[in-house]
């Protein structure tokens, strides 16, 4: 099944389009270290069989078994925050791009648009800069209208080219959009 | 389960081994295309050097990370055995990678950790290892109870061959000496990437 010929529900909420996209790329394993903004999506990831779902005690650790998985024929994506994504610089910068292994990130961002604590707000400020001089692809999706677009496009172009992606949810999104 | 040969010696009364010969000893008796992950430094490096086999893998960074990457490749072939071989320094790195595997308790992977006791490729600084830590005590605290030290060589190739045989997980310290590495990896990491997958069977 295409994602372009899949059902959609117009209300669709971005996780449920983010596992739909998954499955339409086949990306089956789920490592992650848990938050709050990805907490619904994680709970959908949970209650779906398709998903093999791992919750690894780093960010880093999740990353290796990700990579692993991809070398024995098996897609996975690493579920983080912030924070998170911050402990990764020496594993992004040693074996995902060296040895060319497209491994796939999700983050919520976390210390900008009213987060209230200042080591959010610093760690933040340091993910744009690894990514960019990583040269790791990375877009932030800031509306409910281009998580499909966003996500599906990401994912193959990663496997496409063997390179690492992160996939940046901004608040614009899951703060945002949860209010309306 | 093979309750004799789980019978681990302590750490002080291990043998203390040759890394470059315990390496050999496993290679010897991977038979059917097993996957190994070798850990950063000199535990790739005789891995390495006990012969080129396409289903090996050699990190050139990334250190602790042997075992999520074997634990990565056993979820993704459940059909076929996987080793992590990693040192003491890597390990302690990682700790938590212990639990990871201990609850999602893969049956095809084996743990095999060379503790020298030192950061041998940096001066051989000594490890937590050298004072007071137990890694076996710290792999059965986070929950995998096959875990044992070798007493020696020939208990060794026991407990590898209980890993080749029966349901892991697995974890299997083995004290070693202070010898250099037999060898030194070829660092192309696209080469060995390409490589490892041609060796399991998996085309992009």
């Amino acid at each position: 099944m295409s994602v372009e010929n899949a059902a959609r529900a117009p209300s669709e909420a971005w996780d449920e389009i983010v596992v739909r996209v998954l499955k339409a790329n086949k990306v089956e394993l789920i490592a992650y270290v848990p938050d709050k903004v990805l907490a619904p999506l994680i709970k959908r990831l949970h209650a779906d069989d398709y998903f093999a779902v791992l919750s690894p005690a780093r960010e880093e650790e999740a990353v290796g078994i990700v990579a692993g998985a991809y070398m024995g024929g098996r897609r996975g994506i690493v579920l983080m925050q912030t924070s998170g994504f911050a402990t990764l610089p020496n594993v992004l910068a040693s074996l995902a791009v060296p040895f060319q292994i497209p491994v796939l990130m999700m983050i919520s961002e976390r210390g900008t648009l009213g987060d209230f604590q200042l080591g959010q707000a610093m760690v933040c400020r340091t993910m744009r800069p690894v990514l960019e001089s990583l040269g790791i692809e990375h877009h932030a999706i800031t509306r409910l209208e281009d998580v499909e677009f966003i996500v599906d496009s990401m994912i193959r172009q990663a496997f496409a080219t063997q390179a690492p992606a992160a996939m940046i949810l901004s608040p614009l999104l899951t703060k945002k959009t949860a209010r309306k | 389960m093979p309750a004799n040969e789980m019978k681990s010696a302590s750490r002080d009364s291990a043998k203390l081994m040759n890394r470059s010969d315990l390496c050999r000893r496993l290679v010897e008796k991977l038979v059917h295309e097993e996957a190994v992950v070798g850990g950063i430094g000199h535990t790739h490096f005789d891995l390495w050097a006990s012969g080129q086999r396409p289903q090996n893998f050699y990190m050139l960074g990334s250190m602790g990370l042997a075992v999520p990457i074997a634990f990565g490749v056993a979820l993704a072939q459940p059909q076929r055995r996987v080793f992590a071989l990693e040192g003491d320094g890597s390990l302690l790195m990682q700790l938590g990678a212990l639990g990871t595997v201990a609850m999602h308790a893969p049956k095809n992977l084996a743990i095999v950790v060379f503790d020298n006791g030192v950061y041998q490729i940096t001066g051989s600084q000594p490890t937590l290892t050298s004072y007071r830590t137990d890694l076996v005590a710290m792999a059965k605290g986070a929950g995998l109870a096959q875990s044992a030290w070798a007493a020696d060589e020939a208990h060794y190739d026991r407990l590898v061959d209980a890993a080749l045989k029966a349901e892991g997980p697995w974890f299997i310290a083995a004290r070693t000496d202070a010898q250099p590495p037999a060898g030194v990896t070829e660092r192309d990491a696209a080469k060995i990437r390409g490589r490892f997958m041609q060796g399991l069977g998996v085309s992009r």
